[in-house]
């Protein structure tokens, strides 16, 4: 099963490598729904006061398009259909996906976390680092699973472009909650009306817990679900 | 016609017609009419008590004649997506991959979606009425938008084509998933409201003890709501099962012409 994972996740990251297509198109497709925000929210103490959230959101509309894009391949030349004659794992191939997936949602983080840093002028606490680091990872390892899951479940089926969406936005919003309050902690963002300030570090912990949790349920989720959705894809 | 549905009526495709599935196509019998009437006596009851023999409420007015509405749709909303598990699961589980379950699971779903979209509407009369607002941020209203948001899904899900035991399949799992996911829901959007501010909205049947006519009025709506939902969902699901015995009389039919096109051809 490992074996498996491994190899489907370097086939997975080795396609992207060659076709550019995360680094060509949902890179700069993040970078421009942070210049988005700022426009809609006009004014620099909102921005920074709700850079967390926006950072989540950017990445969870990254998330749809990557997963999109992780089953097309798939499902274009019936690739999909060819691994499961082969009689391939199918929790190797779900758990490789997701690998993928979440290699992918790594560098795109840390290149919108430079994004936040740069457009919202937001301050990260040395003390946050850590924090910020482990919230990304562990949340990060939340959406490849969900993501994989449902991707897998919307693969193949008329109107899936419409479909994903409709199906994933609910489903990561704990995901989305929670990363959220975890980085305020992590970037000590203090918008100073009372609601948000005086957040300390460690009220982030608990969040990631939360985290954890989500992404434990949805990996053994995906792990025991993917095979017989592939059987009827 | 009537030749095609009798042959239906052994089609392994459509589930055999033993045990569970025995009385899934049958359109009308008299227990479905019993319940219906019960249904209607039960809604002109509530009618009864929720408008005329119910007091006004000393705070909320009549404004409380919402909730006799609103709280039994609610709950005929939870325990249409419990069964939808419920049926997903057997659907899912057993070694008889029966489609009587799968199509008992998507009534369910949407009668479900439908109560539970009347439920977040009465809500948010009654909320404007006696909060002032149409909406709160409150745990329990964002969990129940969530659950509209994501059972709308599983209606799509189980619109995506193929097989109608493909379609069994990915919306149970589907509707397995769905459990998992309202916990995880509910329980993030209690730690967000809890860690920043107090819940917004009192429980209003908590702190308010509640007139005996009023606990009885609410008693008869969940009671007819109650059999209403069973009423509908027993039909639904009849009407489930004839549209998928008219797609596969469609497909034989059309399998059957394309035949004797070919058969004609080899002899001319």
């Amino acid at each position: 099963m490992w074996r498996t994972a491994r190899l489907v996740a370097a086939k997975d990251l080795t396609i992207e490598w060659r076709s550019r297509q995360v680094t060509n198109q949902v890179l700069p497709f993040a970078g421009l729904t942070l210049v988005l925000f700022a426009f809609a929210l006009d004014r620099d103490d909102i921005t920074v006061r709700v850079a967390p959230g926006l950072f989540w959101l950017a990445t969870t509309f990254s998330l749809i398009v990557l997963v999109q894009r992780a089953f097309d391949v798939e499902t274009a030349d019936g690739a999909l259909d060819t691994l499961r004659v082969a009689g391939v794992d199918p929790a190797g191939i779900y758990l490789g996906k997701a690998l993928a997936l979440a290699v992918q949602l790594v560098v795109l983080e840390t290149l919108l976390l430079i994004g936040v840093i740069v457009f919202y002028a937001t301050n990260i606490d040395p003390a946050g680092y850590v924090l910020t680091a482990v919230t990304a990872l562990v949340a990060t390892c939340g959406l490849a699973f969900v993501g994989t899951l449902y991707g897998g479940l919307a693969a193949g089926a008329k109107g899936r472009e419409t479909l994903l969406p409709l199906l994933l936005l609910p489903v990561v919003a704990p995901v989305l909650i929670g990363a959220t309050r975890a980085f305020e902690a992590a970037f000590g963002t203090d918008g100073g009306d009372g609601i948000r300030s005086g957040v300390e570090i460690a009220d982030g912990w608990p969040w990631v817990g939360m985290l954890a949790v989500f992404a434990a349920v949805f990996g053994a989720a995906g792990v025991l679900a993917f095979g017989p959705l592939m059987e009827e894809a | 016609m009537s030749a095609t549905l009798t042959n239906a009526e052994n089609d392994p495709r459509l589930g055999t017609r033993s045990g569970f599935g025995r009385w899934a196509g049958v359109t009308s019998t008299g227990f479905s009419r019993g319940l219906g009437i019960a249904t209607i006596v039960g809604l002109v009851w509530l009618v009864l008590f929720g408008l005329v023999f119910s007091p006004q409420d000393i705070v909320q007015d009549s404004s409380v004649r919402i909730l006799y509405v609103h709280v039994p749709t609610a709950w005929v909303a939870y325990l249409a997506f419990g069964f939808t598990a419920f049926s997903s699961a057997m659907y899912l589980f057993r070694k008889k991959k029966s489609l009587a379950w799968d199509r008992v699971a998507g009534a369910s779903a949407e009668i479900g979606v439908m109560f539970m979209g009347l439920t977040l509407i009465t809500g948010a009369l009654w909320g404007r009425l006696t909060w002032g607002v149409f909406w709160a941020w409150d745990a329990r209203l964002t969990t129940t938008a969530f659950l509209f948001v994501t059972y709308i899904g599983y209606l799509a899900v189980r619109r995506l084509g193929g097989s109608h035991q493909a379609r069994a399949k990915r919306s149970s799992i589907f509707g397995l998933l769905a459990v998992l996911e309202i916990p995880l829901v509910h329980f993030s959007v209690l730690l967000w409201r809890s860690l920043h501010q107090e819940a917004s909205v009192a429980n209003p049947n908590g702190d308010v003890k509640m007139d005996g006519l009023m606990l009885f009025s609410l008693f008869v709506g969940i009671i007819s709501f109650s059999l209403l939902y069973f009423w509908l969902v027993l039909h639904r699901q009849r009407v489930l099962y004839l549209e998928d015995r008219y797609e596969d009389a469609d497909l034989d039919s059309a399998l059957a012409e394309r035949r004797s096109e070919s058969q004609a051809a080899s002899n001319g």
